[in-house]
C-alpha cells in the first residue's frame, strides 16, 4: 500500500499549498467523522492528509458585523457551547449537533459536513436557511460564495484544486428573527436525515412574516433553497393557509429518491410536513427575540 | 418472594467478573494476542448467486509478506450428516461450505478464500490480487419468491422432504413439517367467529455488539490451541474436529469473554479458517470480523411468512387454529422453522391444531439461532391475529388469553404435555399490574401479547474444588453472556451454606472440564446450575466422610449445615463443628485432595411464559412511533439472581422492539446487502425507549432443586405483536408486515385516510 | 512505510508512540500500547464502544487518527479507577448489573463521566440523548440510565 502523508499545517497559506501540490490526493482532515470512515470503506484512498485543526481562523467562532463568523473545522459541540451563537442561531447549531452522536458532535464541522456534500448532511439545510456565506481560500487567492453553491452533487463539490472553505458567515438580521431546523429519522439519534429542513425567518411586530428562507435536504442531490416556500410565507402570519401554501412548495420541489433510507412518496410528504413543524418552531422562537 | 426462602439464592450480589468488566481489563475475543501472530483475512464473494469457475491464488500467494492462503479445497470433504449447534440441526457438508464455499458462492459475503499475512494492510491487499472467475446465476431472497416453481434453485441435490409424492424437481424448498391436534376442519365448522390474515417478517440479525474474532496456534504435532469467541467452546471444538478431521483431544479451545451472542455465536465462522491457516504457517493466526462482514457473512435469523387463521365461539373460547409458517434458511438447509411450529400455540389449550412449516433456502447468510429462534416470527403472527379476534369479540385481551390459557396437563401440539407452569399466574399478573390498571393516556394506545419458548437441557458438567484455607472454586465450561457466574455462585454457596464471597465461579477451557453443552437455550442457569449443585452435593459427601475420619465416627452421623460439619446428634458425642477451612487444613491426613464432581444431561427443563403490555403513539403525519410505556411480566421459576433475571427480560424486550420498529436487512436488486452497518441496520438507541419495567413472577419448576427455568429467550417471543396491537388500536389500522418503520406505517396510515392524505 | 512519532498524555502519563498515518487512535490503543479497554464494536462511529476523553471532549477513538493525539491528553476506561479504588460509575455499575456481557460498558463508563464532568445534575432525559451514540444489545438501557442517574445524585451530595 502506498504511504499516507500527514500534516498538520499551522497556517492556512501552507494548508492551500499542500492541497494544491497533491496533484488531487489531499484531503482535508477536520473532524475526520466522513474522511476516516470512506477511509476505511475504501471510498477514499488519499494521498495526503491535511489536518486544519491548527489553524486559528478555522478554528475559531467570533461575532463579526452583527453577525457570527464560524471556522470550518469548528466542532459542533463547539458551537453549542457558544451561548451566543446558539441565541441568536439556534436552528443552525441544533442542525450542526443532530450529525450523529454525541461523540461524533465533539469533533464532526460544518465544513466538512458541507464538503462531503452528502445530500443529506444536517448543517447545509440550516446554513442555507440562514443565508450564510462562506469564504473559500485557494492557490488562486481568496472568494466568497453562498453555502448553497459549494455542493455540486452527492460527494462532489465546486471547489478548484488546493480551495479550502475556511469559514461560515452568519448576517447580521434584524430583532424578531430566528431559525430552526427539523430532521426526520427513524430513532430518536444517529439516523441519516430522511429529510431535513431549515427555516430561518423574521417577524414583525405585529406577527407578520418580513423575511424568510427555506432549505431543504435529503430530497434531491444537494440542498434545496426553496423560494416558493419563502414566498408563500413572507407577508403571511404563519397562518394554516400559507403553512399550507409553503409546504406543498416545499413538496413540490422535492426531487428525491426510493432508498434504503425512505421512499418518494415518503420524502415528499415528510418535506410538507417539516415545513409546518419547523416554521412554527422558528417563529416561536423569533417572537421571543 | 424467593428473598425470603433463601439467604443467598435471590439476592443481588456483585458479579465474580464485574471488576475486570468495569475496568477493561477482562479480554474478549479480539483482545487475544499470541507472539508472532499472523493476521487472518477472509475473501468473500460479491454475488448473491454464481458458480466459481476457479480460484487464482498465485498473484497473492507470492506477495511479500503472505504465508499461506487457502480455498475449499484445503477442507476435507464432509459427509452429508447432521449434528446439533445450540437449539439449532446443521449439516456438516453444508457448514463445511459455509465456512469457506466450493462449487458455488451462495450469498453476498460467502467466503471463498483466506489468506494469513505479516499485517493487516498486507493481508488486504492480498484479497485484492486473488482472482476469482464466478459465472454469475440469478438469485432469489425472500421466502415467497424462493417457494415459487420459478425461482432460481440454490442447490440440485436439495428434493422437499415431508411431501407425498417425492418430488423428482430440486426446489428452495427443503423440507415440509406439519403438527396436528384433534381436526382444524371440525373447529372450523362450529366456530361464530373467524379471524384470517397473512403476515410477514423481515430478516433481522442478533446485533452483537463484539464482531467475531478467534486466535489459533497449531503445533507441529498436531496439537491445536484455539481461543474463540463463542457462546460454546465445546461446540467450537466439536465443529473444527469435524471440519478438519482432528480428534477433539488435540484441540483445546478456551473461550474468551464473549460480546454478546444471543445464539449467534454457537456455530463457527472463522475458527476453522484459522486453524488451517495457522497449520500451514506454523504461527499463530488471528482473525477478527469487520462489523461490515458480521452483517454480511454471520448467520442472522430468518425473514418469514405466517398465514394464520383462528376460529372462536362468541364467549371466547378458541375451537380451531391453524397456521402456516415459511422461514428463509439462508443458503443452506436449516431454518428454526421447527420451534417456531411448535411454539406458535404453545400458551393456548385448544382442541383442534395444524401447523405446517417449511424450511426456504435462499441467497442470503446460512441463519443462525437468534433468541428463541422462530418463535418471534409465528408469535407475530398468531398473537396479532389473537388481537384481532379480541377486537371482533369485544372482549379485553387479557381475558381472551386467560379463557384459553395453557395449564398443567395441556396437550401441546407438538407431543409433550405440561407440568407445572406458569402462564395464568403471568396473565394475572399482568392483569392487575400498575402499568394495566392506569388508563391509557389520551393520544396513547395499549397492546398485550404473550410468548412461550420450552428452554432446554442437555449436557453440563461441573466440578467444585476445596482450597487449603477452605474456599471453593466452582469450576463449570459455560461462556458467561449474562452474568451466570453470578448466578451460579449463588446456587454454590446456597447449597454448601458458606458466604457467597467464599465460592470462585470459574469457566473452564475444554481440556479442564468435561463436556458442556452451548450457553443457549435458556440453558445454563438451570442445566450448569444442577451440575454446580450436584458437585456441590458430591463435595458434601466428601466432606462429611472427612468430618466422619476426624471424629472417628460412621459418616451417617454426620450432617452438614449452614456450611460445616456436625454431629447428627448428641448421642455422637461432643464434637466441636468443622467447617470447611478446618477440614480443607486436615485434608492430606484425611484422604488427600477434596473435590466434587457431577455430569449430567439435564431433564425437566422447565418452559416459560410472557406477557409483555405496551402504551404508545403513533404521529399520524410521520409514521413515527414512541414507546411511552413497556411491562415484561414473566414465570421466571426462582429469580437465583433478580437482577440479571430482570436484565434479561429488559434485553430481550428491546431487541423484540428493534425487530418491530426498525430492524430489517435491506437489499438491492443484485442481492447485495445494502445495509451492512449500524448507522442503517437500525438497532434501538437510549433516546429510543423508556424504562423497561419488570414483573418477575416466581412459579418454580418442580424439575430444578432451586425452582429454575430459563428466563432468556421469553422475552424477545412477544414484543412485536405487543407493539402491532397498540398500534392498531390506536390507529385503526393492522400493520401485518416487519418492519413498522415510518416510511411503511405513514403509508399503511394514508392509505386508510385517502381523503387526508390527497391534502 | 515510514511511520509518524507521537507524544501525548494518557491516562495521566505521558507516553509515546509510532504509527502509521492511516492507524486510528483506537488501533493504537489496542495494537500499539495494549489498551484493549476501549472496543472496536463497527470502526465507523455508530456504536460508541471506542468511546474516549480527548482534551475534554467525548470523541470515538475510531474516528480519530493517531497521529492527532499530539500533545492531546487522552482518558481512557483503564485510567477511570484510581489505583485499586474504583470511580462510583464504575462500581454502582456492578452493583446495579447495568452489563450483561460488558462489550460496550468501558465505552458507557467513559460516556457517562464525561457526562458528570459537565452536567451533574441530568435529567432521564438529557442522560438518555447523551448516550444514544453507545450501542448496548444486552441490557436494553434501563439499568445503565438508573445506574448514571444514582450515581450523578450522589456524586451531588
Amino acid at each position: 500500500m502506498a504511504d499516507i502523508q500527514y500534516a498538520a499545517p499551522k497556517t492556512l497559506d501552507e494548508a492551500v499549498a499542500l492541497m494544491a501540490g497533491a496533484n488531487g490526493k489531499g484531503r482535508i482532515l477536520a473532524g475526520g467523522t466522513d474522511l476516516l470512515v470512506q477511509m476505511r470503506s475504501g471510498m477514499q484512498s488519499p494521498g495526503l492528509i491535511v489536518d486544519v485543526k491548527k489553524i486559528g481562523e478555522m478554528t475559531t467562532i467570533a461575532e463579526e458585523g452583527g453577525g457570527f463568523r464560524v471556522g470550518a473545522a469548528v466542532s459542533g459541540m463547539q458551537c453549542y457551547e457558544h451561548a451566543k451563537l446558539k441565541k441568536a442561531w439556534p436552528g443552525v447549531v441544533e442542525a450542526i449537533n443532530l450529525i450523529g452522536s454525541k461523540q461524533i458532535q465533539g469533533r464532526a464541522s460544518p465544513g466538512g459536513n458541507l464538503c462531503n456534500a452528502s445530500p443529506a448532511g444536517d448543517s447545509v439545510p440550516a446554513m442555507v436557511a440562514a443565508g450564510a456565506t462562506v469564504t473559500i481560500q485557494g492557490p488562486k487567492g481568496r472568494r466568497e460564495t453562498p453555502v448553497e453553491q459549494v455542493a455540486a452533487g452527492p460527494g462532489k463539490t465546486t471547489l478548484g484544486l488546493g480551495e479550502i472553505v475556511v469559514s461560515f458567515k452568519l448576517p447580521a438580521r434584524p430583532a424578531g428573527s430566528s431559525d430552526a431546523y427539523l430532521r426526520l429519522i427513524p430513532r430518536t439519534e444517529m439516523d441519516i436525515a430522511v429529510v431535513g429542513l431549515g427555516v430561518s425567518l423574521t417577524l414583525d411586530k405585529s406577527g407578520t412574516c418580513t423575511a424568510a428562507r427555506v432549505g431543504l435536504g435529503a430530497v434531491a442531490p444537494t440542498v434545496l433553497l426553496v423560494e416558493d416556500a419563502a414566498k408563500a410565507l413572507v407577508g403571511s402570519k404563519l397562518d394554516d393557509k400559507a403553512l399550507e401554501a409553503a409546504a406543498a412548495a416545499c413538496r413540490k420541489a422535492c426531487k428525491p429518491i426510493d432508498d434504503k433510507r425512505g421512499t418518494i412518496v415518503y420524502r415528499t410528504k415528510i418535506a410538507g410536513v417539516l415545513l409546518k413543524r419547523a416554521a412554527a418552531i422558528a417563529a416561536e422562537r423569533a417572537k421571543g427575540n | 418472594m424467593t428473598a425470603h426462602k433463601y439467604k443467598w439464592v435471590g439476592t443481588r450480589q456483585n458479579r465474580p467478573d464485574g471488576a475486570d468488566k468495569v475496568t477493561g481489563r477482562a479480554r474478549f475475543g479480539a483482545d487475544f494476542n499470541m507472539p508472532g501472530q499472523l493476521v487472518g483475512k477472509v475473501l468473500r464473494s460479491p454475488h448473491a448467486h454464481a458458480v466459481i469457475k476457479s480460484i487464482d491464488i498465485s498473484a497473492a500467494a507470492k506477495l511479500p509478506g503472505v504465508k499461506a492462503v487457502i480455498t475449499g479445497q484445503d477442507f476435507p470433504e464432509q459427509p452429508n450428516q447432521s449434528m446439533s449447534a445450540g437449539e439449532m440441526l446443521v449439516n456438516l457438508r453444508d457448514v463445511t461450505r459455509n465456512i469457506m464455499a466450493r462449487e458455488k458462492a451462495l450469498y453476498d459475503g460467502h467466503p471463498v478464500a483466506a489468506v494469513a499475512a505479516v499485517s493487516e494492510s498486507i493481508a488486504r491487499e492480498a484479497l485484492g490480487l486473488i482472482k476469482v472467475d464466478y459465472q454469475v446465476l440469478p438469485h432469489v431472497i425472500d421466502v415467497d419468491a424462493a417457494m415459487k416453481d420459478d425461482a432460481p434453485v440454490l442447490h440440485d441435490h436439495l428434493f422437499t422432504t415431508g411431501v407425498e409424492p417425492k418430488p423428482t424437481k430440486p426446489s428452495n424448498i427443503a423440507s415440509r413439517i406439519a403438527f396436528t391436534k384433534g381436526k382444524v376442519e371440525d373447529g372450523f365448522a362450529k366456530a361464530e367467529v373467524v379471524v384470517e390474515e397473512v403476515y410477514h417478517t423481515a430478516p433481522v440479525h442478533q446485533g452483537y455488539i463484539e464482531p467475531h474474532a478467534t486466535l489459533a496456534s497449531a503445533a507441529e504435532d498436531g496439537q491445536v490451541q484455539l481461543w474463540s469467541t463463542t457462546q460454546g467452546h465445546f461446540q467450537v471444538r466439536g465443529f473444527c474436529s469435524k471440519l478438519l478431521n482432528l480428534e477433539t483431544s488435540q484441540i483445546r479451545v478456551t473461550a474468551t469473554e464473549i460480546g454478546g451472542g444471543f445464539g449467534g455465536k454457537t456455530v463457527v465462522y472463522l475458527e476453522p479458517v484459522a486453524i488451517r491457516l495457522s497449520q500451514k504457517t506454523g504461527k499463530p493466526v488471528k482473525m477478527v470480523m469487520s462489523r461490515e462482514e458480521v452483517f454480511r457473512a454471520s448467520g442472522p435469523t430468518s425473514g418469514g411468512r405466517v398465514d394464520v387463521k383462528i376460529g372462536a365461539m362468541k364467549d371466547g373460547t378458541i375451537v380451531a387454529a391453524d397456521c402456516t409458517v415459511a422461514l428463509q434458511a439462508g443458503a443452506f438447509p436449516g431454518s428454526p422453522v421447527g420451534p417456531a411450529c411448535m411454539t406458535s400455540w404453545a400458551c393456548y389449550d385448544v382442541e383442534n391444531i395444524r401447523v405446517i412449516g417449511y424450511d426456504v433456502v435462499s441467497n442470503r447468510p446460512k441463519v443462525a439461532a437468534y433468541r428463541a429462534p422462530g418463535a418471534p416470527i409465528s408469535a407475530w403472527g398468531v398473537e396479532s391475529a389473537l388481537d384481532a379476534l379480541a377486537l371482533k369479540l369485544g372482549m379485553d385481551p387479557i381475558e381472551l388469553r386467560l379463557k384459553n390459557a395453557a395449564k398443567i396437563g395441556t396437550k401441546t401440539h407438538y407431543g409433550p404435555t405440561f407440568n407445572t407452569i406458569g402462564f395464568v399466574e403471568t396473565l394475572l399478573a399482568a392483569k392487575n399490574s400498575p402499568h394495566y390498571k392506569t388508563p391509557v393516556k389520551p393520544g396513547y394506545s395499549r397492546g398485550v401479547a404473550a410468548g412461550f419458548w420450552f428452554n432446554i437441557g442437555h449436557d453440563s458438567s461441573a466440578a467444585a474444588h476445596v482450597g487449603e484455607d477452605g474456599t471453593v472454586t466452582i469450576i463449570s465450561g459455560n461462556p458467561d453472556i449474562g452474568g451466570s457466574r453470578a448466578s451460579l455462585a449463588l446456587m454454590a454457596a446456597e447449597e454448601l451454606g458458606v458466604d457467597y464471597s467464599k465460592v470462585r465461579p470459574v469457566v473452564a477451557d475444554t481440556a479442564s472440564i468435561g463436556f458442556n453443552f452451548v450457553t443457549g437455550g435458556s440453558r445454563v442457569t438451570f442445566a450448569t446450575g444442577l451440575a454446580v449443585v450436584n458437585a456441590v452435593k458430591n463435595l458434601i459427601t466428601e466432606l462429611k466422610s472427612r468430618a466422619a475420619k476426624i471424629w472417628e465416627v460412621e459418616v451417617d452421623a454426620v450432617v452438614w449445615e449452614d456450611g460445616m460439619a456436625k454431629p447428627s446428634s448428641s448421642n455422637v458425642g461432643k464434637h466441636e463443628p468443622l467447617s470447611l477451612a478446618k477440614i480443607a487444613a486436615m485434608a492430606g491426613k484425611t484422604g488427600g485432595p477434596i473435590n466434587g464432581h457431577a455430569q449430567l444431561n439435564a431433564q425437566g427443563a422447565g418452559p416459560g411464559f410472557g406477557v409483555h403490555l405496551v402504551d404508545l403513539k403513533v404521529d399520524q403525519d410521520t409514521g413515527i412511533v414512541t414507546i411511552d410505556r413497556y411491562t415484561a411480566a414473566q414465570d421466571v421459576g426462582t429469580a437465583i439472581h433478580p437482577s440479571y433475571v430482570e436484565g434479561q427480560l429488559q434485553g430481550g424486550a428491546v431487541q423484540g422492539i428493534g425487530w418491530a420498529l426498525n430492524e430489517e436487512y435491506i437489499y438491492n436488486k443484485q442481492g447485495k446487502l445494502d445495509n451492512p452497518g449500524f448507522l442503517d441496520y437500525r438497532m434501538p438507541v437510549a433516546s429510543d425507549l423508556p424504562m423497561i419495567e419488570t414483573i418477575l413472577v416466581e412459579v418454580p419448576n418442580p424439575g430444578h432443586p432451586y425452582g429454575v427455568r430459563g428466563v432468556g429467550e421469553v422475552p424477545i417471543v412477544p414484543p412485536m405483536a405487543a407493539i402491532g396491537n397498540a398500534i392498531a388500536r390506536g390507529t385503526g389500522v393492522r400493520m401485518v408486515d416487519l418492519p413498522m418503520s415510518p416510511p411503511r406505517l405513514s403509508l399503511a396510515l394514508d392509505a386508510a385516510r385517502p381523503k387526508a392524505a390527497a391534502e | 512505510m515510514s511511520k509518524i512519532h507521537v507524544t501525548t498524555t494518557i491516562n495521566g502519563e505521558s507516553t509515546e508512540f509510532l504509527c502509521e498515518t492511516q492507524q486510528t487512535m483506537l488501533d493504537v490503543l489496542r495494537d500499539n500500547l495494549g489498551l484493549t479497554g476501549s472496543k472496536e464494536g463497527c470502526g465507523s462511529g455508530d456504536c460508541g464502544a471506542c468511546t474516549i476523553i480527548a482534551d475534554g471532549r467525548m470523541i470515538c477513538s475510531c474516528l480519530m487518527l493517531g497521529a492527532e493525539a499530539e500533545g492531546k491528553r487522552i482518558e481512557t476506561i483503564e485510567g477511570l479507577a484510581q489505583g485499586e479504588k474504583l470511580h462510583p460509575l464504575q462500581q454502582k455499575f456492578i452493583e446495579m448489573a447495568a452489563l450483561q456481557c460488558g462489550i460496550c460498558t468501558p465505552g458507557f463508563l467513559v460516556a457517562s463521566k464525561a457526562l458528570l464532568d459537565r452536567n451533574p445534575n441530568p435529567t432521564e432525559t438529557e442522560v438518555r440523548y447523551w448516550l444514544a451514540g453507545n450501542l448496548c444489545r444486552c441490557t436494553g438501557y434501563d439499568k445503565i440510565i438508573r445506574a448514571v442517574m444514582d450515581v450523578a445524585a450522589e456524586m451531588r451530595k
